[in-house]
């Protein structure tokens, strides 16, 4: 690995400065088992790195009825699933946060590095889109929030800017009858890349859709949120039938590849299983809330 | 620009400080800092898990912790997991009935994560241990012998 130095400042404004200072060659350290690897592989190389761990804005989880859940970019993946209140208002964010490898890594990786690294693949953008997640970035010069579907730009590759660093995401507390699901095809049970992943969130009415979002990972060079899919629900009863139409429509949204995990036609057949299951899980959990 | 950095932690129970350069993994600081080499380097990508640690109570790999991100923390390694040095732990005398390693440098790895697991799930069904287990690699025994020693050794444990 090439030689770096190494800061933890402990509070945003000195992490900020850092970032301000540093620029291009500053990279975030949360728990390194994306960043950590590709700096032994020289695709990253940083000069300087800024473990965010100690910055208490980046380690919040609070949720509030009205203003909704403030998730800290460096909260690890065990302390979500672990959090009772996760578990209950986002259980789709959970599975997804669930998902991301081994305990070992689990224990390590976070929400905000898992969109940072800006992977098509990760489990944790889709179930983010589904909920409407916006992500808060802060530079020196204030922040701007980006919302999940925007944040990846291509291939490990986002909106952050030199300077700017993702603080944490914003995401609307559950109205009555709602809740979200996540779910992705892998060809073992556990511990590989998606080869297709979808989320959903959806709100009832009665058996009546009154909102619906769909997220796809993995079919696309980024994340996707599949919008004429989501609006396709609203105002409609969650039935097999509409449900499978929505599902028409997030697959034709799908740009997939072929590599070792799938066929492009294996991966948009996949995108309408699991926008079938994810939709009818979620309606099947709303109903219950 | 990288001078050695300064570190505090506690390591099995014990106070250490030592220097390092930020690009040193913790793996590295136990092996060739603190001569502590029963983590092992695997893959270094996360993968195989043969250099687990445990962190503040859960189970890392070493190789994807920075030296200096130690500073603070209570790191626990296979060294600290027989009694006093000595006597073993109801894992490591399962692990020896049960045949449950064949080469060997997975088996630290294993040991660390079986007993995290076994901290926090003191009664794991089958499918849990494998579930717990999958983050590290083996190549030897093909899994059963050392899930059917970890099953042992929780039962012991119980007192069953």
């Amino acid at each position: 690995m090439q030689a770096f130095t190494y800061e933890a400042p402990r509070s945003l404004d000195q992490a900020l400065s850092l970032f301000g200072s540093t620029g291009d060659n500053a990279r975030a350290l949360v728990g390194g088992t994306d960043l950590l690897i590709q700096m032994r592989a020289a695709t990253r190389q940083p000069t300087v790195i800024v473990d965010v761990k100690s910055i208490p804005e980046l380690q919040i989880i609070s949720f509030d009825p009205q203003s909704g859940l403030r998730l800290g970019a460096a909260v690890s993946s065990v302390r979500i699933y672990e959090d009772k209140m996760m578990q209950d208002k986002y259980p789709g964010l959970t599975e997804a946060a669930w998902l991301i490898g081994s305990v070992q890594i689990k224990h390590r990786c976070s929400v905000g590095g898992n969109l940072c690294n800006g992977s098509p693949a990760a489990d944790t953008p889709p179930a983010l889109i589904a909920l409407g997640a916006e992500c808060v970035i802060a530079s020196t010069k204030g922040t701007r929030t980006v919302k999940a579907e925007d944040f990846v730009v291509s291939p490990g590759r986002t909106v952050l800017q030199p300077g700017e660093i993702l603080v944490e995401f914003r995401i609307p507390a559950p109205k009555p009858h709602s809740a979200d699901c996540y779910q992705r095809f892998i060809p073992r049970n556990e511990m590989d890349i998606a080869v297709v992943g979808v989320g959903a969130a959806v709100t009832l009415n009665g058996d009546t859709c009154t909102s619906a979002r769909i997220g796809l990972g993995a079919v696309a060079p980024t994340p996707l949120f599949a919008k004429a899919a989501s609006d396709s629900l609203v105002g409609k009863p969650l039935n097999e039938q509409n449900i499978a139409a929505a599902a028409t429509l997030a697959q034709q949204i799908a740009v997939p590849i072929t590599d070792m995990r799938g066929t492009v036609d294996y991966r948009k057949h996949m995108v309408g299983v699991l926008t079938r299951r994810v939709l009818t899980e979620a309606a099947a959990r709303a109903k219950k809330k | 620009m990288s001078g050695k950095v300064h570190v505090e932690a506690t390591l099995n129970g014990e106070q250490v400080e030592f220097l390092c350069e930020p690009r040193q993994s913790a793996l590295e600081v136990l092996r060739d800092v603190l001569g502590f080499t029963g983590a092992k380097e695997g893959c270094l990508t996360g993968d195989c898990g043969a250099c687990s640690m445990v962190m503040d109570g859960r189970v890392v790999c070493s190789c994807l912790v920075l030296g200096p991100e130690m500073q603070g923390h209570t790191i626990e390694t296979v060294e600290g997991i027989a009694k006093d040095g000595e006597k073993l732990h109801p894992l490591q005398q399962k692990f020896l009935e049960h045949a449950a390693l064949q080469c060997g440098i997975c088996t630290p790895g294993f040991l660390v994560a079986a007993k995290a697991l076994l901290d926090k799930n003191p009664k794991p069904t089958e499918h849990e241990v494998r579930f717990g287990l999958a983050g590290n690699l083996c190549r030897c025994t093909g899994y059963d012998k050392i899930v059917r020693a970890v099953m042992d050794a929780a039962a012991v444990m119980q007192g069953r």
